[in-house]
């Protein structure tokens, strides 16, 4: 049990983060990299087309991958946000600050390319009537608002503990939301496109499996290097990073 | 610890009833903006009826970011604030009090005129008791999960508008519900799990809001 209580002690330090995890950011990268090269050629080029939906299904490869990791950044940004108010760790803001643009970013591109899915096979971009779309929606703004709180407040600490605070009050919502939109959306009336449950075939299965794994190497990756990149802007003053910019080859 | 609620609650009314236009204002708000949407329908009895229980909620929950928008204003100016941290750590008993007036001075409020309000928007009758009730029960929620919102927010200048991008994204269940509730009644059916989700959030929200407002007076006052 000591190397856990060790690691997490170490964890609030900055220093020790920087130099630690410069393996982890190469690694994560080149996963990244690796993975979403291989299910994104396998599931666009190689997987066999819907017999229904024809080529159009093939965003399926990167619209599940994107909503799945949009969904878990938040849930990340929840925990570190309980970290930073329980424990005080600094760490755990320089995570939230990693996390928000990244998971902004990803709910868009998963609205997005929803919206892109959507036209050929239900016939609209945007259905009001389908839960999974307005909770998505929903998660955008939850995020808006994190970073509008952040820009808003210029002492640097007080803002991390607020949108702590309400990190966490989002995570305590946001099955509620998920569950009232749902049935909203039985009671409003029939969902006039409810998607396919598709049955998956492994050939078509595993590239999105492949594909999913990969968003998640990519956020570890922006994560790591965000955060790396965080860390040397806050301590710009110390010496070990005024030492790291004239020798960089000495870690 | 009651002590310090009821002490709280004392104070608190004590300066609602000074300050009474303060209390006024977003109620006059309220019946202003349901005029405008009056009109914008283009008065229509069958027009105003079926869009009356969403054009309410949504108002009421925007008439409630005005009055959230000031809610700690005054008391983090003149340092009543930071008089509360320094009785206690944690003062939730002062803060549940202070949540609890906040509530009386504009979601009961609303909750008295919401049957004149659902008359001026062209509701039946029959419907305006659970219209009544809608509110009576989903508006602590609005106050008590918005002052989460105004807490942290106090310190910033100009803050209307992201009170409003923090708070309204976590008062969709209660819209969803509430809305539910009176148009279940315009069509005759009895509420259903509606409107005990509505006290559902709202007992929630009473109880877990006075720990987050006051960790989120705490971080305010701190910067």
């Amino acid at each position: 049990m000591g190397w856990i209580t060790t690691t997490w002690h170490r964890l609030g330090s900055p220093r020790w983060f920087y130099g630690m995890m410069a393996p982890w950011q190469t690694g994560f990268g080149i996963a990244a990299l690796v993975l979403l090269a291989v299910g994104s050629v396998w599931g666009l080029v190689w997987a066999p087309a819907d017999y229904q939906q024809g080529d159009s299904f093939r965003i399926i490869y990167i619209h599940v991958p994107t909503v799945i990791v949009a969904q878990s950044a938040y849930m990340t940004l929840g925990a570190a946000g309980l970290v930073l108010l329980v424990w005080r760790m600094k760490m755990a803001d320089v995570a939230m600050v990693a996390i928000v643009p990244f998971g902004m970013a990803m709910t868009a591109l998963g609205l997005f390319t929803g919206a892109v899915w959507g036209r050929p096979t239900w016939g609209t971009w945007w259905e009001w009537t389908d839960a999974r779309l307005v909770s998505t929606l929903i998660l955008l703004f939850l995020y808006f608002g994190l970073h509008a709180l952040r820009q808003a407040i210029p002492a640097a600490e007080s803002a991390a503990r607020a949108c702590a605070v309400l990190a966490i009050a989002g995570l305590v919502n946001i099955p509620i939301i998920k569950y009232s939109v749902e049935w909203w959306t039985t009671l409003h009336q029939g969902s006039t496109f409810s998607m396919r449950r598709i049955n998956m075939p492994a050939v078509m299965y595993l590239p999105l499996l492949v594909n999913v794994i990969g968003m998640y190497c990519l956020f570890g990756y922006v994560m790591i290097a965000r955060m790396r990149t965080e860390i040397l802007r806050r301590e710009r003053d110390t010496s070990w990073v005024v030492e790291l910019v004239r020798r960089p080859d000495v870690r | 610890m009651s002590g310090a609620l009821g002490g709280q609650i004392r104070r608190e009314l004590l300066l609602l009833a000074r300050s009474r236009t303060d209390v006024l204002n977003p109620l006059v708000f309220l019946f202003l903006t349901v005029l405008l949407f009056a009109l914008a329908l283009d008065g229509r009895p069958e027009n105003l009826r079926a869009h009356a229980a969403g054009v309410l909620w949504a108002l009421v929950l925007l008439t409630n970011m005005l009055a959230l928008d000031g809610m700690f204003r005054r008391d983090y100016d003149d340092g009543s604030l930071e008089q509360m941290f320094l009785i206690t750590q944690s003062p939730v008993a002062p803060v549940l009090g202070k949540l609890l007036v906040q509530w009386l001075a504009t979601g009961a409020l609303i909750t008295l005129c919401s049957p004149l309000l659902g008359l001026a928007l062209n509701l039946p009758a029959k419907v305006l008791p659970m219209l009544f009730l809608a509110f009576l029960a989903g508006s602590p929620a609005v106050s008590f999960i918005g002052a989460i919102g105004a807490s942290v927010t106090v310190g910033i200048r100009r803050s209307g508008a992201i009170l409003g991008l923090l708070v309204l994204p976590m008062l969709i269940p209660v819209l969803i519900f509430g809305v539910s509730v009176v148009n279940r009644a315009l069509d005759g059916d009895p509420p259903g799990p509606a409107i005990y989700w509505l006290a559902a959030l709202s007992v929630a929200s009473i109880m877990a809001a006075p720990f987050a407002v006051s960790a989120g007076l705490k971080v305010s006052l701190e910067q």
